[in-house]
């Protein structure tokens, strides 16, 4: 399952905040630190997991140690799986 | 207001009429009133009239009793009465009642220095007969615009680039610097335009052009001095001082033959220029504004109100989003760049309302954001200063919440994607262009779609580089807020704010803009303004509000600012499909043309279709892409030259 977020993440970001330019993307690349997508796009992000994974993010949880990285998008959606029980 | 054209070519060889003809030709709707051609050996200049001010005795180009110097000019001399006197008293003679010869009659006086003593907007050139030279200049802020190239030794200049472009041998190119500089400062950076060859001379500076050499110079600058004050009285006295000199900037602005109308934006600018036009004009002042489908840009509520308070005649016209789709190609056409915004296609059709209302002159409030500190860029540049001395704060990045009410991505995010959008950090502090920065920054991620070989050829482009070179010597002396100021006023305010959205807009349907708040005794006055009278605390325009008490109602003084724009990807996307954006945003289309990547804008259009793209970034990217399409049809590759000019021999 981890693996299948990550992917339907990565595929995301590359089409609708890449739109298929720049670098590979890695799943640990630091959004903010490379410069991989900015503050917009990451609450549109936000937007797509919410719909794709039918969770609400939290104002408190719009930290970068949950959204700076597909890894840690996909350990943020893990973790709240297991406490909504939705993913 | 009017079109002109003209050439010297270099070598001797005589002027060609019917080119010229044709060059003037293609700028019919800035001049319908009438054509003139006219050639005097290697020099020729041509003229599309707007008749304002003397119709019956302005004809143009105009020559002098001796006709050794003859004249094609666009634009206004405002002070033209007071100059025309001066010159009377000392012995001129004049044979007409036009501001045309009174430039004429002053630069015979003083030679090149006359414009140091225009109030005004012009745009003109004065061929001049004994010493064979050709005199161009472009007023202090750069409200009339001034192109201008070389081809096959022959110097040729007009007020717009289609017009150059109808001259046989001159090449249609983009040049992928200015496309460079457009994609990051939504301007080029004068002399540059986006078209390889062709310049613009910067706002404030004339040339010369004799038989050997080309020499631009400046005739004016903007230099900040502000004052150091903080009292009260000091306050009052700058309000008292700013309404007199608005006063005087709209009395004279209302000198014509024809009737003026007013914009009227439901905004502070405009209701005070309106108010004080009232105290002049006899009749019922006729204003006109634009109201908008989608009720997050619209502003009619305040605009009846300003008209209900001023008890003027008001028409406004509704822009929905289709009107906004179907006129954007022609939009582009007048404003020959690309542009990031389809914020200028309201105007364009606003200026078809006051052409169909019988006007030819409105009053505008455009230049107050730049000339007293209105912009939020302004107060977003003040607070990440604020912050950016304690960075470790909580509650300094709170206040960015406040800058930008209206926008939701903003409201949504936290402190550390704030301060990574805002570009906060010790070493951005010190950066020239701190206040610009993240918009800059933003509108640079747009570069991504170039196509390979574009970027390629952009590898070593600087684009802050070339902007640093044209900064004024002491411009590292000045308060922060003043360089932020300087950097609108040089730049968006000549290169987009009055081209694309003013000048361009306008005359498309042969009206003319005038803006009292950039005389430049009041753009002058505002530079030796305190920061702290342009904002208080966060409070904009604070002098302008104080000034502004009884004139405007309270309700528009008291109102949040909201920055005029107008919805983007919804007017291209939304509603009916249009062959134009199918066409030119075509994968194959955009392979062909080569400037954008036919990949990464597929993505774009495809999350436009999904309703998926809601960033101001994807929008500038939508409306950049389109427009730069358009332009390279238009101008590169389906331009035309007009029959008068493919026929020239018959004129």
């Amino acid at each position: 399952m981890q693996k299948n977020i990550e992917q339907e993440l990565h595929d995301y970001i590359v089409g609708n905040l890449l739109f298929g330019q720049g670098v590979e993307l890695r799943v640990e690349d630091s959004f903010l630190e490379r410069g991989i997508i900015d503050s917009a796009g990451v609450l549109e992000l936000i937007a797509f997991i919410e719909e794709k994974y039918g969770i609400e993010v939290e104002n408190d949880e719009l930290v970068p140690e949950n959204l700076d990285s597909i890894r840690n998008i996909t350990q943020f959606l893990m973790r709240k799986s297991k406490t909504d029980a939705v993913v | 207001m009017c079109g002109i054209a003209g050439l010297f070519d270099q070598n001797g060889e005589p002027a060609d009429a019917g080119a010229l003809a044709g060059m003037i030709h293609t700028l019919n709707y800035r001049g319908p009133d009438g054509h003139g051609v006219q050639t005097d050996g290697a020099a020729g200049l041509a003229h599309a009239r707007l008749s304002i001010i003397d119709v019956a005795g302005g004809t143009q180009p105009m020559s002098d009793v001796d006709a050794n110097l003859s004249i094609t000019f666009n634009g206004e001399i405002f002070n033209y009465l007071e100059l025309r006197q001066e010159l009377i008293l000392r012995g001129y003679r004049f044979a007409t009642r036009s501001d045309t010869e009174v430039i004429l009659q002053m630069y015979a006086d003083k030679g090149v220095d006359c414009v140091r003593h225009f109030n005004g907007q012009w745009a003109f050139a004065i061929w001049d007969r004994r010493k064979r030279q050709l005199f161009l200049s472009r007023d202090r802020m750069g409200v009339r615009p001034l192109f201008y190239t070389q081809v096959n030794g022959k110097f040729l200049f007009a007020s717009e680039v289609k017009a150059l472009f109808n001259y046989p041998g001159v090449s249609r190119e983009l040049d992928l610097e200015g496309l460079d500089q457009i994609f990051s400062f939504w301007v080029t950076v004068p002399p540059k335009t986006v078209f390889r060859n062709i310049y613009q001379l910067p706002p404030g500076h004339s040339m010369l052009v004799t038989q050997d050499a080309i020499r631009v110079f400046p005739h004016w600058s903007l230099e900040y001095a502000p004052a150091d004050d903080r009292s009260d009285a000091f306050a009052e006295r700058k309000s008292e001082e700013l309404l007199d000199l608005l006063r005087d900037a709209v009395r004279i602005r209302l000198r014509s033959d024809v009737p003026v109308g007013a914009y009227l934006s439901g905004g502070i600018d405009s209701t005070i220029i309106t108010s004080l036009a009232k105290q002049v004009i006899d009749d019922r002042l006729r204003t006109f504004s634009v109201s908008f489908e989608d009720a997050e840009f619209d502003e009619s509520a305040y605009q009846r109100r300003a008209s209900e308070f001023l008890c003027t005649d008001h028409a406004s016209v509704h822009c929905g989003y289709d009107t906004i789709g179907d006129v954007f190609p022609d939009v582009v056409w007048h404003a020959e760049q690309p542009i990031l915004r389809t914020a200028p296609a309201p105007l364009y059709v606003l200026s078809k309302l006051v052409r169909e209302s019988g006007f030819k002159v409105v009053l505008t409030g455009e230049g107050a954001d730049e000339v007293l500190g209105g912009y939020d860029i302004f107060k977003e540049a003040k607070i990440r200063r604020f912050w950016g001395v304690n960075l470790d704060s909580r509650w300094r990045p709170m206040l960015l919440r406040r800058l930008y009410p209206y926008m939701q991505n903003v409201q949504n995010q936290s402190d550390v994607y704030l301060k990574n959008f805002f570009a906060v950090s010790p070493e951005a502090l010190g950066d020239p262009f701190f206040s610009h920065l993240p918009r800059w920054e933003l509108t640079g991620k747009l570069k991504m779609f170039f196509s390979e070989d574009v970027k390629s050829q952009l590898k070593t482009s600087d684009v802050y580089r070339e902007l640093r070179s044209t900064l004024p010597r002491d411009y590292g002396a000045w308060p922060s807020f003043c360089q932020a100021e300087y950097l609108e006023a040089s730049g968006l305010l000549p290169g987009y704010i009055l081209s694309s959205q003013g000048d361009r807009m306008a005359m498309a349907h042969s009206v003319e803009g005038r803006y009292p708040f950039l005389d430049y005794r009041v753009v002058e006055f505002g530079a030796k303004l305190p920061p702290w009278l342009k904002m208080k605390v966060l409070s904009q325009k604070h002098l302008l509000r104080r000034a502004a008490h009884g004139l405007v109602p309270q309700e528009v003084i008291a109102r949040p600012k909201q920055p005029y724009r107008a919805p983007d990807g919804k007017s291209l996307f939304g509603g009916r499909q249009r062959d134009y954006v199918e066409r030119l945003l075509a994968p194959e289309r955009i392979g062909r043309d080569g400037v954008f990547d036919p990949q990464a804008v597929g993505m774009l259009v495809k999350k436009f279709r999904a309703g998926r793209a809601i960033s101001t970034k994807d929008n500038m990217a939508l409306v950049g892409i389109l427009s730069t399409q358009l332009v390279l049809e238009k101008f590169l590759r389906e331009f035309k030259p007009t029959e008068v000019c493919a026929n020239a021999e018959k004129h």
